[in-house]
């Protein structure tokens, strides 16, 4: 959103730029502070990788010529394009302040994943009631700050909801214990 | 136009399994219009494996009622809590806000649903007269025109939006790559699959949409929740006066048009009507300083102009089959899921589908007037749900839903690993929008590509020479240099008026 966190316009002058600014100035309220140039470069540094990468690897396939393009030309195209404009990012947008400081409450989605992850991992051992409920709870109580009552009613309930949806309402063969 | 297919179109809408797939899309469009988090995208994303299970017809209807539905829905939250539930109703703030504080919340929501609601039929009428027309038109368009429409739709997608526009070009690109990876439709060759047999088959777009969409606002949404209680406002007499609909009649017709008109363009949309929109009533306006202040024009124009281009937006995806913003991507992603490929031969091929999404829109948008003012008291009672119920629910939805596409855990490995890519780019400042939607157009751009060069005899000028294909690409030069213009010349302007800008800046009271 950095375009529009440019000072305000003259008023009168374009009244949308001015609403656009106000907007702008209304969301930032409610972001978490701006993660600065570190952040900036480390993104373009992901992007110039990728791009470089990619060219690497397209130009293995094999290019071609124009007439008779081969596997690799258009996604070698596409890759140059990349480590161009991650370059030019690179050089551009330290100054943007369009990022977000992972701060401590980071850490919530991170156990998020995991519990996305050990639900996967669980689901075809175990079916998927344990590992759903267990998400449920984590969830709940540890992300959300819910109350135990809370915490075991809403996660009994939601999984035994979904255990009648899928397996009898949708028919669909969801891995399952019970 | 077909009247015989239009009617028919009709009569499809009216069976009572489609009507009740409409109700579900807006009733669940509305609902999440009103939750601030999951926006209209992420939900269609997260819903798409539904679209194995039912009828094709069905499906569609009801994840364009959630895309539009969720423009009536997000008003509520902008007016009761000066929360916009949705993008597009960043603007209701001002004098939804205003409104509320005067104990004339009832009336803002009133009109802002007699708004939407007129707006979104004159988009639909203007919808079902267009886009046949436009179908035909581009009935001779050839692999040229094709590869230079996808990419100008990227292009438009990636610089009008909100943000960087440098990041979004390089979202677009990465999507572009991704969309390579598996067998090479042409030569065989496999492309960066890494020896993984399942990446040969390359990376269904739903795993991907579910990831980046849908799992990456679910954990963006678990860092950024507050503990904030919601209290909102109370709502009292809903029925706007005669007086409040003469006012604003005005702003509604002018806002009906802008939304029409900014909606067919890709990228353009919702969000940008409603801006626009508000801009003009703001403009014409005997005495403007009654905006922001509790005009109920700032209320009817925006939310007007954001369901008619809800509603406009269907026409690219519908006639070209480029989908125009990324809730048209999930839709496009939905169509390819059911074997139907969008673009100018789906209303002669399956008129059944065409009509019928198209009709279920009028349908639909009586159905939003006639619950929106009764369920006002529903919704108000709903935002007090706290958040942490929800995000389970959400994300139980999305795990065991892309599980069942192919009964696949390796399906559910891939849509974390977006997951975190899309949470990552949201993070250092990345939309991933643009990527899902050139993610979408990928193969499409690469097969006109290459087709194109093989008809060119490998002479790249003619796509430059072909009329259509020119113009198309003489946009898509203009698109792509006009923000460095116009950084150029806001740098010559600001040159000039350097100092009386930076007193401004300094006036803005910081609220």
């Amino acid at each position: 959103m950095s375009d529009e966190r440019t000072p305000t316009p003259e008023p009168g002058q374009d009244i949308l730029a001015e609403i656009q600014a106000e907007v702008a100035h209304d969301l930032e309220e409610d972001r978490p502070p701006a993660g600065g140039p570190a952040y900036q470069v480390a993104g373009a540094l992901v992007a110039l990788v990728v791009g470089i990468g990619g060219a690497v690897l397209s130009y293995g396939y094999g290019l071609g010529s124009l007439r008779q393009p081969g596997p690799g030309l258009w996604p070698f195209v596409v890759s140059i394009a990349i480590a161009l404009m991650a370059a030019a990012l690179l050089v551009v947008g330290r100054s943007l302040t369009d990022s977000e400081k992972f701060t401590r409450s980071s850490v919530l989605p991170a156990v998020g994943l995991v519990t996305f992850i050990v639900l996967a991992l669980l689901m075809p051992v175990i079916g998927f009631e344990l590992p759903s409920l267990l998400l449920c709870v984590v969830w709940l109580r540890f992300l959300g700050g819910e109350s135990w009552r809370s915490t075991i009613i809403t996660s009994v309930v939601t999984v035994a909801a979904f255990y009648f949806l899928f397996l009898y309402g949708l028919r669909i063969p969801l891995p399952h214990l019970f | 136009m077909d009247v015989n297919a239009f009617l028919d179109g009709f009569g499809l809408v009216t069976e009572p399994q489609n009507l009740l797939y409409c109700l579900i899309g807006v009733l669940i469009g509305m609902l999440i219009g009103v939750l601030p988090g999951l926006g209209p995208a992420a939900t269609i994303a997260i819903l798409l494996p539904i679209t194995y299970s039912i009828d094709p017809v069905s499906a569609i209807i009801m994840l364009a009622g959630i895309y539009y539905g969720a423009q009536y829905g997000g008003t509520i939250t902008s007016v009761l809590l000066r929360l916009p539930g949705e993008a597009s109703s960043v603007v209701t703030v001002f004098d939804g806000f205003a409104l509320a504080k005067q104990g004339r919340a009832g009336t803002a929501l009133g009109i802002a649903a007699i708004g939407s609601f007129i707006g979104a039929t004159v988009s639909i009428l203007g919808l079902t007269l267009v886009a046949p027309l436009i179908a035909g038109w581009a009935l001779s368009f050839g692999d040229p025109e094709y590869a230079a429409l996808a990419l100008l739709g990227v292009l438009l997608v990636a610089t009008i939006g909100n943000g960087n526009k440098l990041k979004a070009m390089l979202a677009a690109a990465f999507g572009l790559l991704l969309a390579t990876i598996g067998r090479d439709s042409f030569s065989g060759a496999e492309r960066f699959t890494f020896g993984s047999l399942q990446l040969t088959e390359g990376i269904d777009f739903v795993v991907v949409a579910m990831g980046l969409f849908g799992v990456g606002e679910i954990l963006y949404n678990l860092e950024e929740r507050h503990g904030k209680p919601h209290v909102p406002a109370a709502v009292a007499n809903i029925w706007p006066s005669r007086k409040d609909l003469k006012q604003s009649s005005g702003a509604i017709g002018r806002g009906s048009l802008i939304g029409f008109v900014l909606g067919v363009l890709p990228g353009g949309g919702a969000v940008m009507s409603s801006l626009a929109a508000y801009a003009t009533e703001k403009r014409i306006a005997k005495n403007p300083e009654r905006f922001g202040r509790g005009a109920i024009e700032g209320v009817a124009a925006p939310e007007t102009a954001n369901n008619a281009a809800a509603t406009s937006s269907f026409i690219p995806l519908l006639t070209l089959g480029i989908p125009a913003n990324a809730s048209m991507a999930m839709l496009f992603g939905a169509l390819l899921i059911l074997g139907i490929s969008p673009g100018p031969q789906l209303v002669e091929e399956r008129p059944d589908l065409f009509w019928g999404v198209i009709n279920s829109m009028y349908i639909g948008n009586l159905i939003l007037l006639v619950l929106s003012i009764p369920l006002v008291g529903i919704f108000v009672r709903i935002l007090r749900v706290r958040p942490a119920i929800l995000a389970p629910i959400t994300a139980l939805i999305t795990i065991l839903g892309v599980y069942t596409i192919n009964n696949s855990t390796f399906d559910i490995f891939v849509m974390i690993v977006f997951g975190l890519i899309g949470y990552l780019m949201k993070k250092v400042g990345f939309e991933p929008g643009p990527m899902v939607l050139a993610f979408v157009l990928g193969s499409i751009v690469e097969d006109g590509v290459r087709r194109s060069m093989l008809i060119f005899d490998g002479d790249p000028t003619g796509f430059f020479t072909r009329p259509i294909s020119g113009t198309i690409l003489a946009a898509f030069v203009l698109v792509a240099l006009w923000p460095a213009a116009k950084a150029l010349l806001a740098r010559r302007n600001a040159a000039t008026v350097a100092a009386p800008a930076e007193r401004d800046h300094a006036d803005t009271p910081s609220r």
